[in-house]
């Protein structure tokens, strides 16, 4: 290790610092040590990595045009020129892989960034207040839950019309009450917490406490449930791409890759499979990561490591 | 010959910063007698304690020269054999009733179960015995609270059923967690006169451990002051007053009296103020 | 009403939890500049009437003045400048995931005050914290550095009243003795009225000029510290109180 980031980790570790950001800096370098402690989460975390890389340089990383035709070189199985293969219409599969990998991150990161604050604030505020609020955020956060999701996503994609956007907003939609469930769950933990009621006593309104108080309490929890949730979002997408009510062709979208590669699935094994195993990959990289996530932030399993 | 005769106790506890002994060199000798273990928080005493009883949880780690119940080393013995001795021949009494009984359990269910875990009896004798035992920790109507479930009696009555629980297999020590700091102190000196009037009649050995030097020194024949995990001084309770130790004349000073005149109240010497 | 010098003024005071009373016609005066005690056992309604008085416990009926004004059922932001509160336990009472400045800064961020970061300073060196605590989190804290804290948040403010409930129960001998010391100095140095809940007749014996002795919701007897000091106490529950926390043995032996 250079000197340098001996003196950075010092730095972060420090147990009296100097200012405010050294002190969260710190805390995100702590959780973050202590993630890379756990093979999973690693594991998970260098897929997510990847994943990352291929959206953000995509074009670059992917030898072909990923919507470009070849008709004569069409259903060619995996080789040096075309790791993957080709499809029905002659397009590089691997190329197509590498930039559904942005398609991906799209949607799981505006699902992610639509539903998780709005359960959120729903759980923590029902929590918070009780009695008639309560009942009625709960009721409601109910009626959406006792649906079958992906039922639910197509309903709300028959209503609105296909494409990725919609598909996108119907997720959101079907993705919220869990994390409305969890937050109201933690904020009941809390509200009598002698924090909380500190807070009010220093004259600090309802939404300040909710806002500054409770919800940074229930974060981590939720952060843990979403990461977890991420595969079954990134499933969810491909399934309504695979009947065709997600991403349009040519969308190089997993979920619809595999719809078109059903056709060939005995004799083009490929076609179907590659974007499969991509599917099942980033899934897996969450499901690891949110495991490992829950280790380090969950205070009950805390010293555990 | 002594009940508990201890050598040496370390128990360490791995940290981010390298390994701590909680407990460190601790030797002791019980014998029938009550042996009061004070110290503030993290000085070691309660993990002591369970030290004996081999509920330290990993990663803690015990260590001792030698750590013998009447005669028997405890050491090395089969999570099996311990839990013949745990209950039946040492038994704890935690500090707070409520964490420690089974709220969906009678309390009568829940003191046959600790005697039959330990003894097999008839129904009918096991029943008379329960009640017995209830008699003697002056529960007078014990048929009504055999019936009662831990959330329906209240907090001194919850020690009492503790003390009950841990009392039917007539073990030979007793160890005493803080057994009193979650009640009044109106109930406190039920409990405790309680405890002493059991562990003398059935010359048990009592470990009575507390942060509290006036009431260890009340109830205790021996006193053992604990800080950092040492001994730091052993004395008899007589003598508590006559204390040496600066540690100990500290913890006496510090705490105010009834006919309190002082302006202040003398401190401890914290010159570890960082320490956490 | 309130015609007296009476800085908290409780008359009649009825407080309600759901269904069951709790507290029954509680009447009692604290003068400004006085250290006054609630004295009771569990369930006996001495930290409800705190509560009630910060208006966490908003079912009462009755009056509560204080400063001559009388309080509304809930918290509200003048009331809050005026009176503070520290609670019983130091490890509930901390936000777990705010670092002590960021709890500090709190109360007078709420109230736009300027000047925040050099009075978060400030109030860390009259609690006789250094300033190294500032950017730490509570859980690198230990109860009686927790405890300041508290009290320093409670200050933050600068409230001529101060609640405490049980302040230094749940901490050891030698940390409760700093924590005594320092409420002591504190309440000398900014002449700040204390009501003070705990069920330790010697910390009252140190710390205080007047209680009362409370039992099921209701006040038995008020008496002066000097009364509680040589047990000159009139009714019989508070001299049983008395004899229980001041066994003869012990008394009798310190030199």
């Amino acid at each position: 290790m250079s000197p340098k980031t001996t003196g950075l980790s010092a730095w972060l570790t420090d147990d009296a610092p100097a200012s405010r950001a050294q002190a969260n800096l710190g805390r995100a370098y702590d959780i973050f040590r202590r993630l890379c402690r756990n093979p999973l989460a690693a594991l998970g975390m260098a897929i997510l990595l990847v994943l990352v890389i291929c959206a953000a340089f995509a074009p670059w990383i992917a030898p072909y045009s990923p919507i470009g035709q070849d008709l004569p070189n069409r259903l060619l199985p995996p080789s040096a020129a075309h790791w993957m293969g080709t499809d029905e219409l002659g397009r590089d599969i691997f190329s197509r892989v590498v930039h559904g990998a942005r398609l991906t991150l799209l949607i799981v990161g505006l699902v992610a960034v639509i539903s998780a604050p709005v359960g959120l604030i729903l759980g923590a505020v029902s929590g918070y207040f009780g009695g008639w609020v309560d009942r009625i955020l709960m009721g409601i956060t109910d009626i959406f839950l006792s649906l079958p999701k992906l039922i639910l996503a197509l309903a709300f994609v028959a209503a609105l019309g296909p494409g990725i956007e919609n598909a996108i907003i119907a997720i959101a939609i079907t993705a919220w009450p869990p994390y409305a469930r969890l937050a109201r769950a933690e904020t009941l933990t809390f509200r009598a917490a002698e924090f909380v009621q500190a807070a009010r006593l220093a004259g600090g309104s309802h939404a300040r406490v909710i806002g500054l108080h409770i919800l940074p309490l229930c974060t981590s929890s939720t952060i843990i449930r979403v990461t977890l949730d991420m595969a079954g979002i990134i499933l969810t997408a491909a399934g309504l791409g695979f009947l065709g009510l997600g991403a349009q062709p040519p969308l190089p979208e997993w979920g619809a890759m595999i719809s078109r590669g059903r056709a060939f699935i005995l004799d083009q094994w490929w076609v179907a499979t590659m974007p499969g195993f991509a599917i099942i990959v980033v899934s897996l990289g969450f499901c690891f990561l949110g495991d490992g996530l829950r280790d380090v932030l969950d205070p009950k399993s805390g010293d555990k490591a | 010959m002594s009940l508990l005769d201890i050598q040496n106790l370390t128990v360490t506890f791995p940290t981010p910063r390298g390994p701590v002994n909680v407990v460190d060199g601790v030797s002791l000798t019980l014998g029938q007698e009550r042996l009061g273990i004070v110290g503030e928080s993290g000085s070691g005493k309660s993990m002591t304690g369970r030290a004996i009883l081999g509920l330290v949880r990993p990663p803690g780690v015990v260590k001792a020269d030698r750590m013998a119940f009447e005669g028997q080393e405890l050491q090395g013995l089969s999570d099996r054999a311990m839990r013949k001795i745990r209950g039946a021949r040492i038994s704890m009494v935690m500090q707070d009733p409520k964490f420690s009984l089974n709220p969906v359990m009678t309390v009568g269910r829940q003191i046959e179960e600790a005697l039959r875990t330990h003894e097999s009896l008839p129904r009918r004798a096991l029943k008379a015995r329960v009640a017995e035992m209830l008699e003697a920790v002056r529960i007078h109507d014990p048929e009504r609270v055999m019936d009662l479930y831990p959330h329906e009696v209240s907090g001194g009555m919850g020690q009492r059923i503790m003390i009950a629980m841990m009392l039917i297999p007539r073990p030979r020590i007793l160890i005493a967690d803080e057994p009193t700091s979650a009640l009044d102190v109106s109930v406190q000196g039920q409990v405790l006169d309680l405890i002493d009037e059991l562990v003398r009649e059935n010359g048990m050995g009592l470990m009575l451990v507390s942060h509290d030097l006036h009431l260890v020194g009340r109830y205790c024949d021996r006193v053992m002051v604990m800080n950092a995990g040492r001994v730091v001084e052993v004395l008899d309770a007589k003598n508590l007053h006559a204390a040496q130790h600066p540690y100990t004349k500290g913890l006496l000073a510090a705490v105010p009296r009834m006919n309190e005149t002082r302006a202040e109240l003398p401190t401890l010497d914290r010159s570890q103020w960082a320490s956490t | 009403m309130g015609f007296d010098m009476s800085a908290i003024h409780l008359k009649d005071l009825n407080i309600f939890y759901g269904d069951t009373q709790v507290v029954h016609d509680v009447t009692l005066d604290v003068a400004a500049g006085e250290s006054f005690a609630l004295v009771g056992e569990s369930g006996s309604g001495k930290s409800t009437i705190l509560k009630a008085i910060m208006g966490l416990a908003p079912d009462w009926t009755g009056a509560i003045e204080v400063d001559g004004k009388p309080r509304s059922h809930g918290p509200d932001r003048a009331f809050s400048r005026q009176c503070q509160m520290v609670f019983q336990d130091p490890y509930g009472s901390l936000h777990p995931r705010k670092t002590i400045d960021a709890t500090l800064a709190e109360p007078l961020l709420i109230h736009g005050l300027k000047n925040r970061d050099a009075r978060v300073v400030e109030l860390l060196g009259e609690v006789g914290l250094d300033a190294r605590f500032r950017f730490r989190f509570p859980h690198q804290l230990s109860g009686g550095q927790r405890q300041r804290v508290a009290i320093a948040r409670a200050l933050a403010l600068e409230p001529r009243f101060l609640l405490l409930d049980e302040p230094t129960s749940a901490l050891d001998v030698s940390i409760q003795a700093e924590i005594l010391n320092l409420l002591k100095r504190l309440r000398k140095e900014r002449g700040l009225t204390y009501l003070m809940v705990t069920h330790n007749l010697p910390v009252v014996a140190f710390m205080c000029d007047r209680l009362a002795v409370m039992r099921h919701g209701r006040i038995e007897e008020i008496a002066s510290a000097e009364a509680l000091k040589t047990g000159a106490l009139a009714t019989p529950y508070a001299r049983e109180l008395y004899r229980l926390s001041n066994p003869e043995e012990t008394a009798e032996e310190q030199p």
